[in-house]
């Protein structure tokens, strides 16, 4: 039982990390006795476990997730949204509260025209079927102000923080309203243009630099000097 | 088949560009080159010069050649009209089309596409300039490009070529070692799995040959996987320099 990165190192696909009776998680694999990288990342060990956690990659939809997607096409009960992942999400009819209405229902662009952005929530993924959105939920719907920002869907992790610590120093230093859908969208909302364009850019940074140490303090430094 | 005799081993026992039989060219790689795509690469290897990009996971288009349980990975292998001495013409020729297919196959055994089902994995790998060996050069680059992609691969996969020049084997054929060359052996090879994934041979060998030119082959594949990582690394490590350099001399002022 030997491991054989020290933590948060960073790793390539096919790097050995350890060997022996560990459990290979994310983006690990076993191969006889050692466990492998399969993808460029910094290793972890959590108990038994190792992972690698990503610093690139596509959006994968899971149940219960929250995105922001933009509708690109209206089908014959419901809308496609694009979601920025390789499967294509649909928005149906019956999930959005004015399901009953029959003018809706004659006329689907009431309520979302293409183009229009949405927050969402999944409601089913699996291998095999695209994934459903809904908008029944507090805080869904229509997007109508703000600033939209795309980053990394594998840097959402380090843009909320730990317990939330990032992302809640962002809101508090512009002043801003911000919401991350887990796909990799972020809606910001602030008062002055100003505080949405470093919120931006200090997301941009934090995509950039996810895998430095000390970027709390120099994001935090960043945004002060942004707004001094 | 009569061929013009020119020496490609001088009397010292160099070849014609001053390397050793056993001498790589030199080789130089970038990773993340490109912003549209999702993952890129560039290398230079001897005088070839190539751009990989790789699109995807992505929806597959048209929709039929979606598979139900893994990705579909799509390849192309372009020359630039400039690449050559005489211009090429910008089609696709039978030669393209057949190194786009082995090229796909030996970046397949990598790719754990399963991890996508029913999307595409799209590769293109463009020769700005071409010189000896551009397949081994354009797997190279376009496994490290899937790699800086976010795909999930077993490991990056090395390319590189063995020839047979003047009745002696030597690696890494620049162009003209390739043309007038006895023999010809592109080899793709996974350093951890120890799997060849591509091996193609124009021109003769004999066993003992052959089985000289796979070992010097897989010899320099192997050291040239070490090359990929540390490409793959140093876009992250430079950021990461640059960052906490800042960081510090920002400390210091303050």
């Amino acid at each position: 039982m030997t491991v054989f990165t020290e933590k948060k190192q960073l790793v390539a696909p096919g790097e050995v990390l350890a060997e022996g009776s560990y459990f290979p998680g994310e983006n690990t694999y076993r191969e006889g006795n050692k466990l492998y990288a399969s993808r460029i990342g910094l290793a972890e060990l959590v108990a038994n476990k190792l992972i690698v956690v990503p610093l690139k990659g596509c959006y994968i939809p899971r149940v219960d997730d929250f995105v922001i997607g933009r509708v690109v096409d209206i089908a014959m009960s419901g809308w496609n949204v694009d979601i920025s992942s390789p499967y294509p999400a649909l928005l149906p009819l019956s999930e959005t509260p004015a399901a009953r209405c029959m003018a809706v229902r004659k006329d689907l662009t009431r309520i979302f025209n293409v183009g229009d952005l949405v927050m969402a929530e999944v409601i089913a993924f699996d291998r095999t079927r695209d994934p459903l959105l809904t908008i029944r939920g507090r805080g869904l719907g229509k997007i109508s102000s703000g600033r939209v920002v795309h980053i990394s869907p594998a840097k959402i992790p380090r843009l909320i923080g730990r317990k939330g610590s990032m992302i809640s120093l962002l809101k508090k230093a512009t002043n801003c309203e911000i919401i991350v859908g887990q796909n990799g969208t972020v809606l910001v909302q602030g008062r002055q243009p100003k505080n949405e364009q470093t919120a931006a850019a200090a997301m941009y940074m934090i995509e950039r630099e996810a895998h430095t140490r000390g970027l709390t303090d120099r994001v935090s430094e960043m945004m002060n000097r942004e707004l001094r | 088949m009569d061929k013009p005799e020119i020496k490609l081993i001088g009397e010292d026992g160099l070849r014609t560009d001053g390397r050793r039989l056993d001498e790589l060219r030199p080789i130089k790689m970038e990773v993340g080159v490109l912003d549209k795509a999702d993952g890129s690469a560039y290398i230079e290897h001897g005088k070839n010069r190539i751009i990989a990009a790789v699109y995807g996971p992505r929806e597959a288009h048209p929709k039929h050649i979606a598979l139900a349980d893994r990705a579909v990975i799509k390849c192309r292998y372009h020359m630039a009209p400039f690449s050559v001495e005489e211009r090429k013409s910008p089609a696709p020729s039978r030669r393209e089309l057949e190194l786009s297919k082995v090229i796909r196959e030996s970046l397949e055994t990598s790719v754990m596409s399963e991890v996508y089902p029913r999307t595409s994995i799209d590769i293109f790998i463009e020769i700005l300039q071409s010189d000896g060996g551009s397949r081994c050069a354009g797997i190279t680059a376009a496994s490290l490009a899937l790699a800086d992609a976010g795909i999930p691969l077993k490991e990056i996969v090395a390319a590189c070529a063995v020839c047979k020049i003047d009745g002696k084997i030597a690696l890494d054929p620049s162009d003209i070692e390739d043309k007038q060359g006895d023999a010809d052996l592109p080899i793709a090879y996974m350093s951890k799995a120890g799997l060849v994934t591509l091996l193609q041979m124009d021109g003769s060998l004999t066993e003992d040959e052959f089985n000289q030119a796979l070992d010097i082959g897989i010899a320099a594949c192997k050291k040239i996987n070490e090359l990929q990582i540390e490409a793959l690394k140093q876009k992250y490590i430079s950021v990461k320099e640059q960052a906490e350099e800042r960081h510090e001399s920002q400390g210091a002022a303050a």
